[in-house]
Formats: structure tokens, sequence, C-alpha cells
């Protein structure tokens, strides 16, 4: 690009922006000044109210930038008494929370005869520039940056001017090149193709949507008639389609991930008490259902705190799941081991119980938990790629409790036990091991898991009594799939089958995506019918 | 094998069974159309229905009796069959509303209509003769057992394994069903039928003659049974059962007998729900729920397995009490249904029979 | 070739199915025209890295009663499985006869070739009588049609009460076999072998948990087998192995360690060494 030229006229603007500079320092003490320009509005016509905004932004008092923020969105009242801000997010029938412009403290008042501030359309652009004015010299870069996008997208000649002040002075190097961006893409409406052709350079690289939906018409005949810039845009074009690609997939991906990472959290309880014990708990769902109501009741009895509401029922799902296992082992399957499908039948009469028993206590309706602000949004990676947080901390919560599980399995004497139990009991019991309370622990780690598990899915979806039902096909699948008796085979199992999923959607819809995948599934097991990660050796052909 | 040793092949139990099922081919006409509406003994129009659902129930539960209780082979997805079988009922039932539909066309049911299809999907073709659709109860969950059973029996999956797959199976057929683009009705399935080989499914007559042809097929399906329990393919499926791996080894090839009898079992599972759509009225994908496979194995554990009566008994009972609470007592019907399952396996591994049974043994 | 042959050609019972049959199934006899019926050469078989049968090369000639001998751990067993094939080896050869290719056949085809296995624990069908233990392993067709329809001849019927009187079991016919003692389901499950008239008999221990007595009629009946049929028997008691056999082979480690008659054996310094510690 044409570096110089662009560089002499940031000098130039650079001037101008510090005699602005110097007017301000020659002003009045900030606080009165600024007490007197607000007080001024309500009374003010249009025009005086746009040299009463240029003043507050030229004084860059720190209470100007939610005052001209609330003007912009009508959001500005005053009467007799002063002026008044209503906070953003009151919703329209109720009566708002007041706070006074002059000191933004809460105002303890109900406005009788309240007057709007009205704007229109050229103070409600320069309340933009103004806005981004204070922003452009906000100590944090970030800050800094955001004003620039925000303005990107339109600029007229004084932001023009505004942003070549700020690219001069602004000592951050990716305020500088935001800036670039934005006035390159302001330049590609320039009548000299040499200048359209630097611009596309500078925004070479760039995968933004506005520069992709600036530069797209430049590739077309039509619009562009310089060929040069029409093969520089397009290739900056395919450039973009290319990222777009690798993001959609990475999208895929990661909507996979955290699919999958539900899928592993359902069934890695499964794969203790499946794998490790070979009991077949038809109950697991509803145990992921305890531990979601747990989060309910947890949040019922902590109102205020939900954050801390939800990691308290990680331990708390954890112990009432874990003790009902304990209670299912020693009360039904303790007396059904060896006898796979009659402990089948006998759990799952006990989960239709569990179901209805939670119906009784919470009604057959859902419930909905709220997630803690920390859990909600959206992480924006750049523009063409953003994670929600939701979906990213059920995928650490996953791999923090398979990596704990996997602690307890390999490195605590319950683990050790648990282990020589499920490789030969005789021999374990004649070793000093007490069977039957190895098998109660194991039976209740399980248990604990889906209730961690429900914890997690609580986030995702309405708690209700039909919650666990959902999942219990696809925990046996993921198990299955992983091969039994396997803890990594279960989290590369249910990762894949949840990528797959994802991945099958888009072509044939979410309930088609579904049916592949089992229909899959059966038929990877008749080929494998140990799974992914089948037990080998003479122990695993007998049985 | 004579007819005559088979009727009595099934000993006490088998014989009381033949005799109720006599007997209730009898009374149920007679109390049903023979006596006036307000006479004393008069059989109300809906019991015979709801007994007519009753056996279909007990003939599903012959067909899971005959593979849990004779090979051990625990299918938690029969319900597929019996639903597959009763869509193809259902699809040649709604072939003959024709032009008496909500929207009046003699070609499409009313639920393409709705979805502005033009034409008749080819697998929908041919269910206007019955003839066709009785091919297609057989056929339909036939062909399905013989792939899945194939492919399941030969790579040797087995004992769990195998009820967790037969339940992935019935679970993706409900999702599939669930679909509208299915053409088989989506949520609402298929209802609203009008008649069955001409005769109107409201009256009086047809409602007995469908219970009749119930109480037929239920006696038939129990004799084949009988019969093939009896017979030295029983033996060897018993066999198969109880050592599997010695069964090959003395040369017999496993996977086509479990194959055979999966098939059968399904068919007879189809059979089932091809009597329970017109009794009841709707076919709709919730018939595939794996929780109704489940219940329906319950019903044989109930009654008792491998006895064959056993299971038309627990389903009998089962469903019985089923209607009984959820009119009397909505909200504990599933507290007594999930206390059953645990009971009966705790403490009833034999079921009802067995404990009738031991009963008779312990005071002879 | 002209249209009456093809015609003839297409229609002949034995190859109208042979794109069904597989190539393994068509001899129907083993052939034993070289003397030898068994022959395994450089069987391999591991588990997890432990090399089970290591390149394994043993012969057994037709008409011969063998015993295999050897600490456990030395491959016996998992040298019958890959003969029955429930064991699949990674590498080396294993015929039946000179037609029989037992690595391409699986468990149900070797059976109906010819080859019968006792196993070393017993194992009948518990729920079923003696009678009918016997019926289900009489010889003949074992294809699903057949046996929902067959019906046992006189002959059959003949045959069962001879094997139940050679195995002693006569007057428990209609007992069910789960409620035999232990020697009882030995037999049982030999009398079983027996009425599979196979051509191989591999016998797992054969008289273990027996008493005097009936382990030396085990030994007489084992002995009038061969001749007709080939036996090999797994035995660890030493006295019963010198009452019956003329060969035995050592094995150790997953390959033979010494082969001949008993007394070679056992003055055999490297078995010495191994079994005694020398």
């Amino acid at each position: 690009m044409n570096r110089p030229l662009l560089h002499s006229m940031h000098r130039c603007m650079a001037v101008w922006a510090l005699v602005l500079l110097a007017g301000l320092a020659h002003a009045a003490p900030p606080d009165a000044a600024y007490a007197e320009a607000v007080q001024a509005l309500p009374e003010a016509s249009f025009r005086e109210k746009a040299a009463l905004v240029a003043a507050l932004v030229t004084q860059g008092h720190p209470n100007a930038r939610p005052l001209l923020a609330a003007m912009l969105d009508n959001r500005l009242y005053a009467d007799d008494r002063g002026v008044f801000i209503a906070d953003a997010d009151t919703t329209a029938d109720a009566e708002p929370v007041w706070r006074d412009a002059l000191t933004l403290n809460p105002a303890d008042v109900s406005l009788g005869s309240r007057d709007r501030i009205r704007t229109n359309n050229s103070l409600r652009a320069a309340l933009k520039v103004g806005l981004a004015q204070f922003d452009l010299v906000d100590p944090d870069a970030k800050v800094r940056i955001a004003a620039v996008r925000e303005l990107s997208g339109d600029l007229d000649d004084d932001v023009l001017a505004l942003l070549r002040a700020q690219q001069a002075t602004d000592d951050a190097a990716a305020v500088r090149r935001e800036i670039d961006i934005a006035l390159a893409v302001y330049q590609l409406k320039d009548d000299d193709p040499a200048l359209r052709l630097a611009a596309i350079e500078v925004l070479d690289g760039e995968q933004r949507n506005l520069v992709y939906n600036r530069v797209k018409p430049l590739t077309d005949p039509a619009h562009e008639p310089d060929a040069a810039v029409r093969a520089a845009a397009s290739r900056v074009v395919a450039g973009i389609d290319g990222w777009r690609e690798i993001y959609g997939a990475l999208e895929t991906l990661f909507f996979g991930l955290s699919l999958g990472s539900v899928l592993v959290l359902a069934a890695i309880g499964l794969a203790i008490s499946f794998g490790v014990m070979g009991v077949i708990n038809m109950a697991h769902g509803e145990l992921i259902m305890l531990g979601a109501y747990t989060t309910y009741v947890m949040q019922l009895l902590l109102p205020n705190h939900i954050g801390l509401a939800l990691v308290l029922a990680v331990p708390a799902a954890f112990l009432v799941s874990g003790l009902v296992g304990v209670a299912i082992e020693r009360g039904i399957i303790r007396f059904l081991y060896g006898r796979p499908l009659e402990t089948l039948l006998a759990t799952f009469g006990l989960s239709l119980i569990l179901q209805q028993v939670v119906r009784s206590i919470f009604s057959p309706l859902n419930r909905s938990v709220t997630s803690p602000d920390w859990m909600q949004g959206l992480w924006q990676i750049n523009d063409l790629f953003s994670v929600t947080y939701n979906r990213l901390a059920i995928i650490l919560f996953m791999l923090v409790v398979f990596a704990l599980l996997l602690l307890v399995m390999n490195r605590t004497s319950l683990g050790l036990k648990v282990r020589a139990v499920s490789q030969n009991r005789a021999m374990a019991k004649a070793m000093g091991v007490r069977t039957a309370r190895v098998d109660a622990l194991t039976f209740g780690l399980g248990s604990g898991i889906a209730g961690i598990a429900g914890v997690a899915l609580s986030q995702l979806t309405n708690v209700g009594p039909n919650l666990g039902q959902a999942y219990i096909v696809d925990s046996f699948m993921v198990v299955v799939f992983g091969g039994v008796g396997n803890l990594w085979g279960t989290l590369i199992s249910g990762l894949s089958l949840g990528v797959l999923n994802k991945l099958l959607e888009p072509a044939a819809g979410a309930v088609m995506a579904k049916i592949l995948v089992l229909i899959g599934l059966i038929l990877f097991i008749q080929r494998r019918p140990k799974g992914l990660f089948p037990q080998k050796g003479r122990a695993a052909e007998g049985h | 094998m004579t007819p005559r040793s088979l009727l009595m092949r099934g000993g006490r139990g088998g014989a009381i069974f033949l005799a109720v099922m006599a007997l209730l081919a009898v009374v149920v006409p007679v109390l049903n159309l023979g006596l006036a509406p307000d006479a004393a003994l008069h059989l109300p129009d809906y019991w015979v229905t709801l007994l007519g659902k009753y056996l279909s129930y007990a003939l599903l539960a012959i067909a899971i009796d005959l593979i849990w209780g004779y090979c051990g082979i625990l299918s938690l997805g029969h319900t597929a069959f019996f639903a597959l079988g009763g869509y193809a009922m259902g699809m040649y039932l709604m072939r003959q509303i024709g032009t008496r539909g909500m929207y009046g066309n003699a070609e499409l049911p009313d639920f393409m209509v709705f979805l502005n299809w033009e034409a008749l999907p080819w697998y929908w073709w041919g269910f206007d003769q019955f003839w066709f659709a009785m091919l297609m109860v057989l056929l339909a969950p036939g062909v399905l057992a013989f792939a899945f059973g194939w492919l399941a029996f030969r790579s040797r999956v087995g004992g769990v394994y195998l009820s967790i797959i037969t339940q992935a199976l019935t679970y993706a057929l409900m999702l599939a069903f669930f679909r509208n683009e299915m053409g088989f009705g989506g949520n609402n399935g298929l209802t609203d039928f009008k008649d069955i080989l001409g005769y109107s499914l409201q009256s009086q007559h047809t409602r007995v003659g469908l219970f009749l042809a119930t109480v037929v097929a239920l006696t038939l399906g129990y004799l084949a049974c009988r019969y093939i329990t009896g017979s030295r393919f029983g033996r060897i499926i018993e066999a198969i059962r109880d050592a599997e791996s010695r069964t090959r080894f003395i040369g017999y090839r496993v996977e086509y007998y479990k194959l055979a009898l999966f098939t059968f079992s399904a068919m007879l599972a189809g059979i089932a729900g091809a009597l329970y759509v017109p009794q009841v009225g709707i076919i709709n994908p919730g018939e595939f729920s794996p929780i109704n496979s489940i219940e329906a194995v319950v019903w044989v554990a109930v009654g008792g397995r491998g006895t064959l009566y056993g299971a038309a008994l627990g389903a009998g009972i089962v469903n019985y009490a089923k209607t009984w609470f959820t009119t009397a007592f909505p909200e504990i019907w599933l507290y007594a249904l999930g206390a059953l399952f645990v009971a009966v396996t705790l403490a009833l591994p034999r079921g009802v029979v067995g404990l009738l049974a031991r009963r008779k043994g312990g005071t002879a | 070739m002209n249209l009456r042959e093809t015609v003839h050609e297409m229609t002949r019972r034995d190859k109208v199915f042979d794109f069904v049959n597989r190539p393994t199934e068509r001899p129907s006899r083993v052939d034993i025209s070289h003397n030898t019926i068994l022959y395994l050469e450089d069987i391999t078989v591991s588990f997890d890295g432990f090399r089970a049968l290591d390149a394994l090369t043993l012969y057994i000639d037709a008409g011969e009663l063998r015993c295999i001998i050897g600490p456990n751990g030395a491959g016996k067993t998992t040298m019958m499985d890959v003969i029955t094939g429930k064991t699949r080896p990674e590498a080396g050869q294993a015929w039946f006869g000179q037609t029989f290719n037992l690595l391409r056949m699986d468990e149900p085809e070797i059976a109906q070739a010819g080859i019968g296995r006792k196993f070393q624990k017993p194992t009948v069908f518990t729920e079923h009588t003696v009678f009918e233990n016997l019926e289900l392993s009489l010889a003949g067709p074992r294809g699903v049609w057949h046996t929902l329809f067959a019906r046992l001849d006189g002959a059959q019927r003949d045959r069962i009460a001879e094997v139940m009187e050679i195995i002693g079991l006569q007057d428990h016919a209609l007992q069910r076999a789960g409620s035999l003692s232990h020697g009882q389901k030995q037999w049982l499950e030999i009398g079983m072998l027996l009425m599979q008239e196979p051509q191989l008999l591999l016998v797992d221990e054969p008289v273990a948990g027996m008493t005097p007595q009936e382990t030396e009629r085990t030994a007489e009946l084992l002995t009038s087998l061969a001749g007709k049929r080939s036996v090999v028997v797994v035995e660890h008691d030493m006295a019963f192995v010198r009452s019956i056999s003329r060969t035995v082979t050592v094995l150790h480690e997953g390959r033979v360690l010494a082969e001949g008659s008993i007394d070679a054996v056992q003055n055999d310094s490297e078995v010495r060494r191994v079994y005694l510690g020398e």
C-alpha cells in the first residue's frame, strides 16, 4: 500500500487532535463544566445538543460515556430535579432503575413528569462518533479495538479523521492494525484502482465478515472494472473461503466433542459398573437424573449464589447418586451376580420406581436449572469462529472427571482392588480382598459419576423425570463401542460418536444422524463384538 | 409326533392353557352377543376388545419366551417386530378408508394429503390387498429379524450385548418412524380405521370376530412353539442355551439354529401386532419404544419362562394389573410395575408358574 | 462340451450348490491314504505377547493312541483349541487327513468332518436327560430343517442303548445329566464322543476325579477305540499314561520337547530337567 501518503495524512490529523487536546487543557474544572453541560441538555435544541455532546466528548469526563450511551439508546430522561439514566437492562413494563446522570449513583426517585431527552439522526451519528471517541482513548487497548471495529463498517469524514489521529498516536500495534483495516475497507470504495488494490493488499489475510462482504463485490466484473483488483479480490475471497471451511470443520469438531463429552460423562459410570463389574444397570440413567435434580435442589437452597450452588452440586450429586448406587448394589444386585439378564430386569424395574419417586416429589414437569454467568455467553475467537462457554465447560469438566477417575482406578488401593476383583474374583478373595465391600464401593463410584454427569446435563437441558432415559441407550452404545472394561476406550468412543453424530447432522438431519449412528454401531458390533479396544488374553476368552 | 401328543406335551399347565383358550372362544361370544346388553352376565363390548388386546400381548409373550426361555436369547427389541406387524396391518386398514378420510382422497391416506404428497410411496403399494398385507405382517418382521440375526449370531454376539443392540434396533426404528418423511404417519401413526375385509371395525360382531381370530392365532402359535420345543430342534436350542460351545463341538451350526428360532419368533410377534392394531384402533411409533419391549420381557418373567403358557399367563396378569391400576391408582402403577420387576427377579426366578408348581409339590 | 453334457454338469447334485458350499466342505470322509490323520506344522499362538504355542509341529498317525503330557501352561489345551477351530493360530498349518484344512473351518465343520473333543471340565447338557444328551450327539445330518422333523429310528435307538451300556449309564437314561456324579459326567461325555463316531478323538484329562476302577475302564475303552480311530489323550496321571499309550509326546513352552515310548521319554534328560528341575 501507499504507506508514505497515508502516513503524511495521519500526521496531519495528529496535529488536529493536538489542537483539540490543547483546548481541553484550557477548559474550566472538569466536574463543573460537565455538570453545566449535562444540566443544559434538557432545554437545548438539537443544534445546541450537538454542541453540548461535542463539548462532553472533548471534556472527557468519565461519567460522560454512560450518559452518551444512554442518550443514544433513548434512556436519558430529565425532570425538574435533574437528568437521570434508566438502566439498560430494565424491561419495558417495569419501573426502571434510575441513576443520577451526574454522579451515576442510584437515584431513589420515581419520576413523575419525566421527559425523554430526544435525539435526531444527525445527533445520533454524533453520539456514535462521540462514544467511539471516548473508547478510542480508553486506556484498555481491547476497548479501543472494539471501538474501531464498531466504527469500521460505515466511516464518514469525521470518523475517518478521528481514526487517523488515533492511529498516529496509539502505542498498541493491534489497535493500529485495526485502524489500518478500517481505513482499507473504506478505501475499497476509492475511485483510484491503485488505491483499491492497495486496500485489498492490506486486507489480505483478514477473515472477518466485513472484509468478505466488502471485497466479494470486487471480484465481479460488473462492479469492478480493473482486472488486477479483481484478481487480488478473488485471492482474498478464496483465502477467506478456505478459512471458513476450516473454521466450519473446527466448529463441527467442537460441537461433536461437546456432545461426545456429554456421552462420555453419561457412559463412564456405566463403564465402571458394566465394564469392570459386569453388571448391567438399567437404572444408570435415573442416577444421572438424580444428579441433575440434586443440582436443582442446590439452587433452590442457594438462590442467590447460582455459581456456588453449581460447584457444590458436584460433590452433592456424587454423594446422592453414589449412596443410592450402594443401596442398589446391597439391596438387589448382589443377589444377582452371574445372572446379567436378571440384573438388567431388576434394575429396569428400579429405574421405573426412581422416575416415579421424582415425579411424586418434584412433579412430572420439567424444571430448569439456571446457568451461572461464567457458563453463559460466547467466546468470540474471531469473526468466523466462536465457542459457547457452557459447551467448553462441559468438555473441560469431562476431562477433569475422567482424569480423576483414572487416578482413582490406577493410583488408589480401591482402584487396585477393583481391578483385582474384576480380573479374578476368587483369587482376590483368597488374597484377603473383601470382595463384597469392593463391589459396593465400585458400584457406588460408578453411580456417583452418573450423578456428576447429571450436574453437567442440568446445564444443557431441562431437568425432568425422563432425563435419564434419553441417555441410557446412548450410554450403553458408548461402552460397548469402546470395548467393555476399558476407560480409555469409553473416552475415545464417546468423543468419536459425538463427532460422528455432528458430522452426519448437516447432511442427514439430527434424527437421521442418530439413526445412522445407531445402525452403524449395530453393524460395528457384528464386526468387532468386543468393541474398539477389547480386553485381551486368556481371561477374556472364556466368558 | 401325533396331534394328540402335541396337545398333551405342555403337561398340566399346557392342558389348562388350551382349555382356557377353548373356554374363551365359546364364552366370550356367547356372553357378549348372546345376552341382552342389560343382562347380568352380559360382557360389555370394551371387555371383548380388552381381552383381545391381552391375548395379542400373550402371543407376543410366547414369542419372547420361545427365544428367551428356551434359547437364552434376551431380546429387548421384540416390540419392534410386534410394531412392524402392526404397521403392516395398519397400512392395510388405512388403504381401506378410501374416500371416507377427511380429505376424501381415494389413493392417499389423510396424513399424506396433509403433507402435500402427490403419490403413494412405493412401499405402500399392494397394501390395499388383504393377502399382501398379511404376507407383509410375516415378511416385514421376518426379514428384519433374519437380517439382524444373521449379522448378530454369525459374529457370535450374545448375552447382554445382544440385548443391548436389540434395544438399539428398536430405538432406531422408533426414531425413524417418528419422522414424517418416512411415510408412516409420523408422530400420530396410523389411526381412524374404518373397516377390515368390508366389516366395520365399530361393529360388535367384527370385534368378536377379531377376538376369535386372536384366540385361534394364540392357540396355533402356542402349538407351533410346543411342536418346536418338543422336537430335536427344540432340544438343540436348549442345549445351545445351556452350553453353546459344546453344541458347536458336537457339530451343530449354532448361528443357524438361533437365526431360525429368532426369525420365527419375530414373525409370531408380527402376527400379534397385526391382531392388536385393529382391536386397539391405532398404531404409532410409541409401540417401538424400548420400554415396551422390556415390559413384555417382564410379562414372561412374571409368568415363568421356559413354559410358554407361563408367558401367556404373565401377559394376562401384568396387563390386567396395569388396566386396574391405571384406572384406580394411576400414580401407583409405575411403583407397582417397578416393584414387580424387582420382586420377580429376586424372589420368583421361575415366575408364577414356578410358584404354583412348588406349592403343589409341597403339599403332595 | 455339448449341450447335454452342460445340462448334466449343471444338474449334478454334488455340484449344484458349489457356490454355496465352501470348498473345505466338499470332501465327506477324511482321507488318510498317507496313514497320517493329523498334521500340525509350525503352529504359533500367542496371547498378549505370551507364546502359548511356539512353532509346534506334531503328526498323529491313523489309528494311533497318543498321549500328550507336559507341565501347566505347556500349551496342551491351546493345541486342542487350534485343532477344533476355537482358536486361530497366527502362523502354521493344520490339516485333518490329506484334504481338510482345519484353519479354514469353524467348530461345527470340524466336528462334522470327524474330530470329537472331550473337555477337561466335563461339559454335558445339564438340563437334558442322559438319553437326550446322546441323541443330540448322534452322528448324522445337523441341519435346522432336518432336526425339526427328525425321529429316532430303531437302529439309532439301539445305538444309543449300546453306548449307554458301554458307559455304564443304562440305568440312568431318563435322569437329568446335571444330577449325575462327576465321574458319570465324564463317562457321559465320552459316550457323547462315541455317538459322534469321529475319526479323531481329542480327550482332555479323561480320568480326573475318577475312582481307580473307573480309570481302569476308561483305559480299556480308549485302548479299544484305537485302531479304528485315532485318539489323542492329554493326561497328567502318569500311571494312566503308562497303561494305555505306546507313544508319548512331551510339550513344553508351546513346542515338542520329546517324543517316544514312555520309558524313553521318562529317561530323557531334557524332560527330567523340565519336570524335576534337575
